[in-house]
C-alpha cells in the first residue's frame, strides 16, 4: 500500500476488491481441517459422526465431480461465447425466451462472466426479457450445475425445481421488461450510450 | 456406492467425451486442460464445503437447524434461507451438496429450495459488477425478480413435494 500511489494505481486497487486478494478457499481449508481434527478428538462421538458424513459426501463427490469438470471443459471448447452471442439476439416472443434460456444453460463460467455478454446484447438491440432470461438460465439452470443437483438432491427434487424455475423465470422476465421500459433511465451514467 | 444417477451421468459424459475425441483430438485435449484447471480452481472449495458439511451434521444438534429452517419455522425459515443464499458467495455447483446436507439435518424442502435458488441466482457480491455492465435499473430488476422467483419456487416446491 504505497501512500503516494498515482491515480491509475489506485484505480487498479479499486478494481481488485479486498475479498479477491485473499485466497479464501485455501485459508478456510487451513483453518477448518485442523479445527475439525481437534474437535473430533475432544468430542469423540460427534467426531465419529462428522467423519462418517464427511467421508460419505466425499465419495458422492468423487463419483460425480470428474464428470462435471469434463462437461465444463467440453462446453468451453465446443460452445464459444461468440457463437452464443450470435444466436442470442435472434428469435422473438416465446421462441426468443426459450432460445435465450437454452443458450444460457450451455456455457460455463461464473455469472459475472455473463454480464458483459448481456451488456453487449442490450447494446445490439436484443430484448430486455431475452437478456434477463439468458442471465437467469446462466445462473440457475446451467448443465454442469444440474448434474450436481441430480446427484445430490435426487431426480424428483431437481426436475420439480427445474420446471417451476423455467416457467417462472420466463414470466418474470417479461414482467421485468415491462417495468424496465417504463422507468426513465436517469441517474444511470454507466450506460447512457443510446439514451437521451 | 455409485447411485443410478451417477452411473447415468457418467455414461452420458463418457459418450460426449468419445464423440469429442472422434471429432477433434486437439480440441478434446484442450477441453481436458480446461477441466484440470477448473479442478485446481474449485478443488479447495469443494474440500472446504465437505468439511463444513461434516462439522455441520456432526456437531450441530439437528433440532437447532430444524428449529431455524425446518418445516415448523414456515415462511420465516424460507426468508432466512433466501437471505443466506443471497449474501453467501459460493461456487454454484457447491450449492447442491450444501442443500443436501441441510435437508439431511432437518431443514424443510421449502427452505432448501429457497437457499439453492437464491445462492445461484441472486449475487449481492456481484451487484457492483452487474451495475457497471448492465446499469442500475437492470440490476435492481433482475436481482429483485430473482429473489421473488426464489420465494415462489420455494413455496411451490413445499406444496408439491
Amino acid at each position: 500500500m504505497n501512500s503516494a500511489s498515482p491515480a491509475p494505481n489506485q484505480d487498479a486497487l479499486q478494481k481488485k476488491p479486498w475479498h479477491k486478494r485473499i485466497k479464501w478457499d485455501w485459508t478456510l481449508l487451513a483453518v477448518l481441517a485442523p479445527l475439525t481434527l481437534v474437535l473430533s478428538l475432544v468430542f469423540q462421538d460427534q467426531g465419529r459422526r462428522a467423519g462418517k458424513v464427511t467421508w460419505e459426501f466425499f465419495l458422492e463427490m468423487l463419483v460425480i465431480f470428474p464428470a462435471v469438470l469434463i462437461i465444463m471443459g467440453l462446453f468451453a471448447v465446443w460452445v464459444s461465447r461468440e457463437k452464443v452471442v450470435k444466436y442470442l439476439g435472434e428469435g422473438s416472443g416465446i421462441r426468443g425466451l426459450v432460445l435465450s434460456m437454452l443458450l444460457g444453460a450451455l456455457p460455463t463460467g461464473p455469472l459475472y462472466i455473463a454480464f458483459p455478454m448481456g451488456a453487449m446484447l442490450l447494446k445490439k438491440g436484443a430484448r430486455v426479457a431475452n437478456v434477463m432470461a439468458f442471465l437467469s438460465a446462466w445462473a440457475c439452470i446451467k448443465i454442469p450445475q444440474e448434474l450436481m443437483e441430480f446427484q445430490f438432491m435426487g431426480w424428483k427434487f431437481a426436475l420439480t425445481r427445474l420446471s417451476i424455475t423455467i416457467v417462472l423465470v420466463g414470466i418474470l422476465c417479461l414482467i421485468a421488461e415491462w417495468i424496465y421500459n417504463r422507468i426513465p433511465e436517469k441517474a444511470d451514467k454507466s450506460k447512457s450510450a443510446g439514451q437521451t | 456406492m455409485m447411485s443410478l444417477t451417477a452411473i447415468v451421468i457418467n455414461l452420458l459424459v463418457a459418450v460426449a467425451l468419445v464423440a469429442s475425441v472422434l471429432k477433434d483430438r486437439n480440441k478434446t485435449a484442450l477441453a481436458l486442460k480446461v477441466a484440470w484447471n477448473a479442478l485446481k480452481r474449485l478443488g479447495p472449495s469443494v474440500l472446504v464445503v465437505i468439511i463444513i458439511i461434516g462439522l455441520f451434521l456432526g456437531f450441530i444438534p439437528e433440532d437447532w437447524i430444524a428449529g431455524i429452517i425446518g418445516s415448523r419455522s414456515g415462511i420465516l425459515g424460507v426468508l432466512v434461507s433466501a437471505f443466506l443464499g443471497s449474501i453467501l458467495f459460493i461456487p454454484a455447483i457447491l450449492a447442491f451438496p450444501l442443500g443436501a446436507s441441510l435437508l439431511e439435518s432437518g431443514a424443510s424442502i421449502m427452505s432448501v429450495a429457497a437457499f439453492i435458488t437464491t445462492l445461484t441466482m441472486v449475487g449481492f457480491v456481484f451487484i457492483p459488477v452487474e451495475i457497471k455492465e448492465l446499469g442500475k435499473k437492470f440490476t435492481v430488476l433482475r436481482n429483485g425478480l430473482s429473489l421473488i422467483a426464489a420465494l415462489i419456487v420455494a413455496v411451490l416446491m413445499g406444496l408439491i413435494l
